[in-house]
This record gives C-alpha cells, structure tokens and sequence, in this order.
C-alpha cells in the first residue's frame, strides 16, 4: 500500500464536514506558525493578515471548483472558459451598482443596491451561458473545451474594448470602464460594515492585539465567502442527490443510454450548464471583485486553469473533494510559497538574473543560486502546480477524494463498497 | 478530382446547413463593402451608410501582407499541433510554449553569438538585454544560427515532456493527455520566466526596407520569415509525401492499432511526429520574435489560441489545412480592422474559430488526414 493509499484510507474515515474543517484548521495552523516565525511582535497582525488573505482565496477557489464540478464531474461538460462567466457575472453585477454619479474619470452605473446587483449577475451568467451551451453542447468533450475558452476571450476583449467603455443606453450613461476597469459598490464594504457594527466588540478584543481593521475586514470576508461556499454545497449536495443529479451522472457515465431511457440529455446539460455559470458569476464578483473593482486583466483563461487545477487535485466528481482541491492548490500550493518566499532573509548577496547565479557556482559558491530561487518562488509555484498537475493525472488521476466518485445509481452496486458501509448517510 | 468531390461536398453541405448561407452571405456583404470602400464611394440606404467608406489600397496591402506573414509562421507553428491531435488524439495546450520555448534557445544563441566581440557582459546577452536589435541584413549568421538552433532545441524540448509527461500515459484518454499538456505548459512557462524574467525584451528590428509598391514596403526580417516559413512548407510536404513517413503518419491518425499490426513501428512514429512538430514549432516562434521585434515568456501562450483556430480552421489532422487555415486567421486577425475597431480583431479571429467548429467542425479543407 502507498503513502497516499494509507493518507486516504485516513481521510475516508472521517466524515465530510469534519474533513474539510479539519483541513481548513491545518492550513490556518501552517499560516499561523509561519507569521510566529517571522512576524516577531507583530505576529497577530501578520497572522490575521494571512489567515484572512488564505481563507479568502480558498473560498473563492471552492466556489468556482464547486461550479465546475457540477458542469464536468457531475454532467462531463468539459468548460474551460470559466473566466469568462466569471467575468459576465462580475461585470454585470459591476454595471448594476456603480454609483449613478461616479467620481472624476470613473464610470456611472445604475446605483442599484448589491444584493439586486449580485442577483443580476447571476442571472447574466446563466442566461449568457445557456445560450452559449445551446449550440457548444454537440461537440466532443475537447471542441467544447476550445469553444469555451475562445468564448472566454471573446467576452474578454469585448469588455476590454474601448468602444463599451462608456455608452448611452435608454437616456443613462453606462459602460464596462474598458481596459481602465469599473468601481462599483464593494462587498468587502458588508465585511467592514460587520466589524464596525454588530461585530464591534470582537473586533475590539481583536484590536487590541494589535489586529488591523483592514486585516479583520479581510478575514470577516473570507468567512463570509466560506459561508458561500457552505450554501453552496448544501444546494448542490441536494441537487447532485436528487433524481436530477442521478440523470446528471447517468449522462457522464453513458450518454446514448440516458436517452435511450427517455431523458432529454440534452435539456438536462444545458440546466446543468446554467446553474454552474450563474456560480462561476458569483464567483467573479465575491472573488475577483471583492474590493468593489474589477477590470478585464483579471479575467484571463489562466485563472480558469487554476480552478481545473483545484478540482483535479482534489478530485473531480466529488463536492467535499472540490472544496479539499480549492483549499490545497490555493493555501499550500498558491499562497503559502509566496508568503515564505517574501519572508526569508536574503542577505544582500542575491544576484538579479540567474546568469550570476550560476556562475557563482563555478567559485563553489551555491549562495547566489539559492537566493536566486527563493527570492523567485512566486514564478517557480507556478511549475510546482505545473508539476503536481501532471504527476496526478498520471498517478491519481481520481485526485484526493475523487474515488468517492458517487455512481449514477440510487443503490450501491459495488459489493465491495457495501460489505464495508457505513458510508451513506441515507 | 479531389477538388470536384470538394465542391460537391460543400454544396451538399450548403442545403443542410442554412449556418453555412448565413455565413456565405456574411462574407459576400463583406467582400462587397471592400471593393465598394476601395473605389471610394458609399452607398446609402434609407439615410444609412450601408457600404462603402475609404481605404487606400496601399493601406489593404499593408494589411495583407501583415497578415499573411503572421499567418505563415502560425500555420508553421499549426502543423505540429495539428499532427499531434490526429496522431496522439489530444489538444496539446503546451504547444504554445514550446513555441516560446524554441524562441528563447534560438534568440539567446543568436544574441550571444551577434554580441561576442562587441565587450557587452555575457549575463546582459543572456538575459537578451543588452538593448542590440539583430536583423537578417546587419547579423546574418547569427541570426541563421539561432533559427537552427530554434528548431534543434525545441525538438530536444518536445521530446524530453514526451518522455516525461505523455510517454507514460499512452493508453490514457483525450481529456487526461490534455489536462497532462496545461500542466506542462504552465510548468514550461513559468520555467522560462524563472529564468529569463518577466519582462518584455525588444531583439530585433529590420535593418534594410524594401519598397514594393509606394507605400507598402517590406523589412528584411519580414522577408526571411516569408522565405522561410515558405521553404520549410515544401520540405514538409515533399517530406510527408516522398517518404513512408507521410503514410505510416495517415495509418496512424486513421487507427493506431491497425497500423501496429501492419508492422508501422507506432512509438518511432510517435516520436518523429514530436520532431518534426516541435521543430516546426519553435522556427515559427523564432521567425515571429523575428518579425514583431519583441519576446516574452508568455507570447507563445497568448499565439496559441491562434494557433488553435488555424488548425481547426484547416481541419485538425490536414497539414495543409494547418498551413492555409494560419495564413486564414492571420488575414483575418489584420484584416478585420477594415470594418471593426482595433481592440476587436482578436475577437474576430477567435469568432471565426467557434463559428468553424459549431457549423463544419471538420475544419474548411476538411477530413482527418496527415499530409
């Protein structure tokens, strides 16, 4: 039995709401050492500084592998142009509550109120993503997948494109902001609002710690998006249940024989489809916007590829494994090398560019070469993911939780499975 | 022959598919509009200006030739992409940066090899800022060895992830190999950046210009990528036609079991597909870093969604395909400026490739076959 073998059958003996808190306090306990370690006295700051920075990228990453588990895990929809949901959602919801009077040089929107925004940006994603879907979903998995992502750069460069950035539509003035971006009303604002109101004495406690308000905001946000995350497990744990979800797996197991049952398969990916573009949507202004601005830079398809990357580490077809590959790829893979790169005391002997680097080691001297990476840790984390990506596909190609894969049927038909139970909760 | 079962395809394929007028007629009104705005005349309808406008044929020129030169070194780049599809059946979503890969072997080569002797520091050579533009004229041999170099290192690259990544997972399906091929190219490009930076460095600029016709002129790096990419089409063709290569390929891409029990020798084959795929593709990324003047470690990554609707513009699997369909995209990406503005020829190229792929996903010469 491998290492990792012996690491799952661990995993597998907790329940799901237990393994993902659990690993959610281990990343928090690694971000908490780590601002002891470097942070001296200040370390309370520094650590809310990062538990909240990490607990805002894992919920936004669990969001999105949410979302898109239900489109490829679940349905076998192979969308790689999440970006651009993201980005019909964030702009939508961007164009619905930018302030009526913005400030110089900024762009008006309709000042409508967030929640109405947020809403609307839903809907935009689903709709833009239906209708996307209509004609995409006959083609083979891999056309779809270029398909969706020229669809995502499309929508990219249209909001990019300076003729939006300001137009005149039934009398009032809108428009995308072009390549500059769009300011609008922040969520984060809710999260400041919570400090500053009924939260006040905690922050206060928090405070005198020396926790900044900004730092608490941040964190009061990124539990706010793990409360997402939460109702949106709990939707789609439901949904992946029901006799919906059973179609859902029927097709990506079989898609002749879903319709030769009877089953519009194709109705049933398109529904599929929208449901998890008005999340992606979501995702794009929680996540992307938390700060109440965005512009077309964030939007481009490598951010997709992180999202698959998450799912793919953590498995795809499973909803708790989505939620475990968002907190792995963002807290150990994303954020953390970044962090413990930045911290490291370099000295002042590391070189600019690897040539000297190298050559320092013809006089024997692996220094250079050293700093020289560490100093560049946050380009290497990228082949890391790189790395780690393709040693899953080729090795665990299911991921850390994808084995738990639940099959399109409503009874178990694996005897193995059965003899060792226990593992509905039905 | 082929030509004839050609037309009566696409006729056929016409009254199936009222997609196919829709866009025929797209393209009439279009070719239309260009000859009524090259005789410089409009033409209104009910107070709206329909056709016409202005446009100096000199600027159309300009802009064919701009396209056409983009055009040859992505359909270069294409062929390796599209070999790969049909023979190994997956979307290599690393072939970009193995195009940039192939750019930065050949150009620091070429930059060493043009800055030796002038006293600039090897570490500014290296890190290709120095601030010296090459140009085919002023650094001929230089500039002939880093494009040898382009092709030989990126084949050395290609075959080292094959080996690694895609090797051990032959049997594995599409969607496997092609999530396989992000990781590589993101662990590739972030490789390239950890090394050479993230900066954007300016390498070349033409060194002699060439009038054709009045304005329109060409500079002496934009005639080398014309010949060359030229050149290396031929070779390939004669190659894949001349040789039991261009066959035992055609078996391959047709069933890859068959052809193993015929006696095709499946992995050499495999293996030579890489080279010539990964060769061809880092010449076109060196001819492009010729052309535009400026490199990065993500310029391959950005050209290869291009890449992508060439080859499904072609046809995946037709190297010729992969050949016309570049120059296609090419002229489209700089010819769509006549009628849309300039942040959206991009835009344009790519709708072309969505529209190819849900109305003739076969691509436009059709058919999987190599060669």
């Amino acid at each position: 039995m491998s290492a990792a073998d012996a690491v799952r059958d661990r995993l597998d003996e907790l329940p799901d709401i237990g393994l993902v808190a659990g690993f959610l306090a281990g990343i928090w306990a690694i971000m908490l050492v780590l601002a002891l370690a470097v942070g001296g006295t200040a370390w309370p700051n520094l650590a809310a500084g990062f538990i909240g920075s990490v607990t805002v990228l894992i919920g936004g990453y669990a969001i999105l592998a949410l979302a898109l588990n239900l489109q490829w895990g679940y349905t076998g929809l192979f969308n790689i142009g999440v970006a651009g949901f993201m980005a019909v959602g964030a702009y939508t919801t961007a164009i619905l509550t930018a302030p009526t009077d913005p400030a110089a040089g900024a762009v008006a929107g309709l000042g409508l109120p967030l929640w109405v925004g947020l809403l609307g940006g839903m809907l935009m994603a689903a709709v833009i993503g239906g209708l996307a879907a209509l004609p995409a979903l006959r083609l083979k998995a891999d056309y779809l997948a270029i398909v969706t992502v020229a669809f995502s750069e499309v929508i990219r460069l249209t909001v990019n494109w300076s003729g939006l950035a300001e137009f005149s539509l039934f009398g009032r003035t809108l428009g995308t902001g072009g390549a500059t971006g769009i300011s609008f009303e922040s969520a984060n604002d809710v999260a400041g609002s919570l400090v500053n109101g009924v939260g006040a004495p905690v922050a206060a406690a928090f405070q005198s710690v020396g926790v900044s308000a900004p730092n608490l905001a941040n964190l009061t946000y990124g539990l706010m998006l793990m409360a997402v995350v939460g109702a949106s497990y709990w939707v789609f744990a439901r949904l992946t249940n029901s006799p919906f979800g059973r179609v859902l797996k029927a097709i990506r197991e079989d898609e002749t024989v879903t319709q030769s049952l009877g089953k519009d398969t194709r109705l049933f990916k398109i529904k599929t489809f929208m449901i998890g573009c008005a999340l992606m949507g979501l995702a794009g202004v929680l996540f992307r916007g938390q700060a109440g601005y965005i512009s077309p830079s964030q939007f481009r398809p490598t951010i997709t590829f992180y999202v698959f990357a998450a799912l793919i580490i953590g498995g795809s077809g499973s909803n708790t494994g989505s939620i475990l590959g968002a907190a792995t790829f963002s807290g150990l893979l994303f954020y953390l090398p970044a962090r413990i790169g930045e911290n490291v005391p370099l000295g002042t002997r590391a070189p600019s560019n690897i040539v000297e680097a190298v050559a320092a080691l013809g006089s024997l001297d692996p220094f250079p070469l050293v700093a020289y990476t560490v100093g560049n840790v946050s380009t290497l984390r990228f082949v890391l993911i790189g790395v780690v990506l393709i040693y899953i596909i080729q090795n665990q190609p299911e991921g850390l939780l994808g084995h738990r894969n639940e099959p399109a049927a409503s009874v178990d038909l694996d005897r193995s499975r059965a003899d060792i139970g226990g593992e509905s909760d039905e | 022959m082929g030509l004839v079962a050609n037309a009566r395809g696409s006729r056929a394929a016409v009254v199936d598919r009222p997609g196919a007028v829709a866009v025929a007629a797209v393209l009439g009104y279009l070719f239309v509009d260009l000859v009524v705005k090259l005789s410089g005349t409009s033409v209104f309808f009910l107070g709206v200006q329909v056709l016409g406008g202005s446009l100096e044929l000199g600027s159309l020129l300009s802009m064919v030739i701009d396209g056409l030169l983009v055009g040859l070194a992505v359909g270069l780049a294409g062929i390796g992409l599209s070999m790969t599809y049909s023979i190994l059946d997956f979307a290599n979503f690393a072939h970009g940066d193995t195009v940039t890969a192939g750019a930065f072997l050949g150009w620091v080569v070429a930059y060493i090899a043009a800055g030796l002797g002038t006293g600039a520091p090897i570490a500014e050579l290296f890190m290709l800022n120095s601030g010296r533009q090459l140009s085919t004229v002023s650094t001929f041999v230089p500039v002939l060895l880093g494009l040898v170099v382009a092709g030989v290192g990126s084949v050395g690259v290609t075959l080292l992830v094959d080996r690694l990544t895609y090797r051990p997972m032959r049997d594995a399906d599409n969607i496997s190999l092609l999530i396989a091929s992000i990781g590589v190219a993101l662990a590739m490009r972030y490789l390239i950046a950890f090394v050479f930076g993230t900066q954007t460095s300016g390498v070349a600029s033409g060194g002699l210009r060439i009038t054709l016709l009045g304005t329109v002129s060409m500079t002496d790096n934009e005639v080398t990528l014309l010949v060359v990419s030229l050149l290396l089409m031929l070779a390939v063709h004669l190659l894949l036609q001349r040789t039991k290569l261009g066959k035992a390929m055609r078996a391959m891409a047709d069933n890859e079991d068959l052809a193993r029990v015929t006696g095709i020798p499946t992995e050499r084959v495999i293996r030579l597909t890489w080279i010539l795929g990964g060769g061809l593709a880092g010449v076109g990324g060196y001819l492009l870093v010729l052309e535009s003047g400026t490199i990065s470690f993500n310029f391959g990554w950005i050209l290869l969604l291009l890449i992508f609707a060439a080859v499904i513009v072609g046809g995946i699997g037709s190297i010729y395909g992969a050949m016309a369909g570049g120059v296609l995209i090419g002229l489209v990406d700089s010819l769509a400026l006549i009628w849309l503005p300039s942040g959206l020829t991009r835009a344009a190229a790519f709708l072309v490739l969505i529209v190819v792929l849900l109305l003739r996903p076969s691509g436009i010469f059709g058919g999987v076959t190599t060669a």
